[in-house]
């Protein structure tokens, strides 16, 4: 594979379509901006301030927007807040479509058959294999991203954390807690 | 089209297997890949509901059995060629040996790599008003299009509810095959677990799609 990705780079460097300097920037951006720790300010900012949940639950694009850190936030981004009676999860039956900007780009299982072919149609199983069991009466809403829309999961903030900094409560944000697939890390447990 | 793709609801792929730690790539040249994708995207060789198209056109063994990467790189290969950007000479050569084909937006440049890091912009001026809204019942059609198409096949016959309007956007159906971007309204659909899996399924199972209005009729 490295043989043939290097011979197709040559091919389109040598005809003049783009500067591989650029490809390197490009690759050292995703590496640097991009990841779960974008995603996970935002939730915890959530759960401090009232005025900003609600914003952030009727327009996410605009809410991230105003934060600062996250200046590049994509058009039609929608977070959807996990109550004790609805439990939020994200999918892509198509293809791995996936909020990059809040999560970073998408780990393996995401993006794989199992994942994509399971999380429609069971998806308590699919948590099972995440090791999540949620009571049986939970509504279980499942996302699949369909369209050039992206999901952000808002979990629930776990108990204990009363008075905590957001920068506190985003260490507890896991990026499977934002996809739906798991829950934040509860105070005092294990990292 | 009816691919290998459209996954949802397929039995026998196995478990969900997270790897622990696991690093942004595997291997190095998955990002050259990444890269080389977003590059020529964004100098306007081709638009993402192509790029997916060529993904879901690559024949259903090789699908299964790639690597998410090397579908991305087989599928930019087939669509470079597809579109005049590179001749199966400069493939067999393993460089450049036929001329260059001009890009829409000119040579992607370091200048350039901020426009990739947002992601494109896909609402646009509605040119009709919606046909549905919040609360309507309705059916995702019968309907199996062979190109690309985001209506997946485990929805379609069924009846679900609208719950939320997205406004006009850019109509994947029609720009991957360069017939323009005829923007639909797109509205969120949600479908009761026992409409689509029978009357056996978890009761507390709730699914929705994103669907463009040509996807869906009143019910």
């Amino acid at each position: 594979m490295e043989l043939r990705v290097r011979a197709l780079e040559s091919i389109l460097s040598e005809k003049g379509y783009f500067d591989p300097a650029a490809l390197d920037a490009i690759v050292q951006a995703y590496e640097t901006r991009i990841g779960p720790h974008n995603g996970a300010r935002v939730v915890a900012k959530a759960w401090s301030d009232p005025a900003f949940r609600q914003a952030l639950l009727d327009d996410a694009t605009k809410a991230v927007g105003t934060l600062g850190h996250v200046s590049r936030v994509g058009d039609h981004l929608v977070a959807v807040e996990n109550t004790p009676d609805r439990h939020n999860m994200v999918v892509c039956t198509l293809c791995s479509c996936y909020p990059w900007e809040m999560l970073g780009l998408p780990p393996v299982w995401y993006k794989a058959a199992p994942y994509r072919s399971r999380a429609v149609k069971d998806p308590r199983g699919v948590l099972a294999d995440f090791g999540v069991s949620l009571p049986k009466e939970t509504e279980i809403r499942v996302w699949d991203s369909t369209a050039e829309t992206r999901f952000l999961v808002l979990p629930m903030r776990p108990s204990g954390t009363e008075g905590w900094s957001e920068d506190q409560l985003a260490d507890l944000v896991t990026r499977d807690s934002m996809i739906g697939t798991g829950l934040p890390k509860t105070p005092g447990a294990p990292s | 089209m009816n691919g290998v793709h459209d996954m949802g609801g397929m039995d026998g792929f196995g478990k969900v297997e997270p790897e622990p730690n696991e690093p942004m790539f595997h291997e190095e040249w998955e990002s050259r890949v990444l890269a080389m994708v977003r590059a020529m995207g964004a100098a306007g060789a081709f638009n993402i509901d192509a790029s997916r198209f060529y993904r879901e056109s690559l024949p259903p063994h090789v699908y299964l059995s790639s690597s998410y990467y090397k579908k991305w790189l087989l599928g930019l290969e087939d669509l470079l060629l597809a579109k005049g950007y590179i001749g199966k000479e400069d493939v067999a050569a393993g460089h450049a040996v036929i001329p260059a084909k001009p890009l829409k937006r000119g040579p992607f440049a370091v200048a350039d790599v901020e426009r990739v890091m947002a992601r494109g912009k896909f609402g646009r001026t509605a040119p009709a008003a919606a046909k549905f809204k919040a609360g309507d019942r309705v059916r995702a059609k019968n309907i199996h299009p062979a190109t690309h198409t985001r209506l997946p096949r485990y929805v379609r016959g069924h009846v679900g509810v609208v719950e939320r309007d997205h406004g006009c956007h850019v109509y994947p159906d029609t720009v991957a095959n360069d017939a323009g971007e005829n923007p639909q309204w797109l509205y969120t659909v949600v479908f009761d677990g026992r409409e689509l899996w029978g009357p056996d399924a978890d009761p507390t199972i709730k699914v929705s799609i994103d669907a463009f209005e040509p996807y869906l009729e009143p019910a």
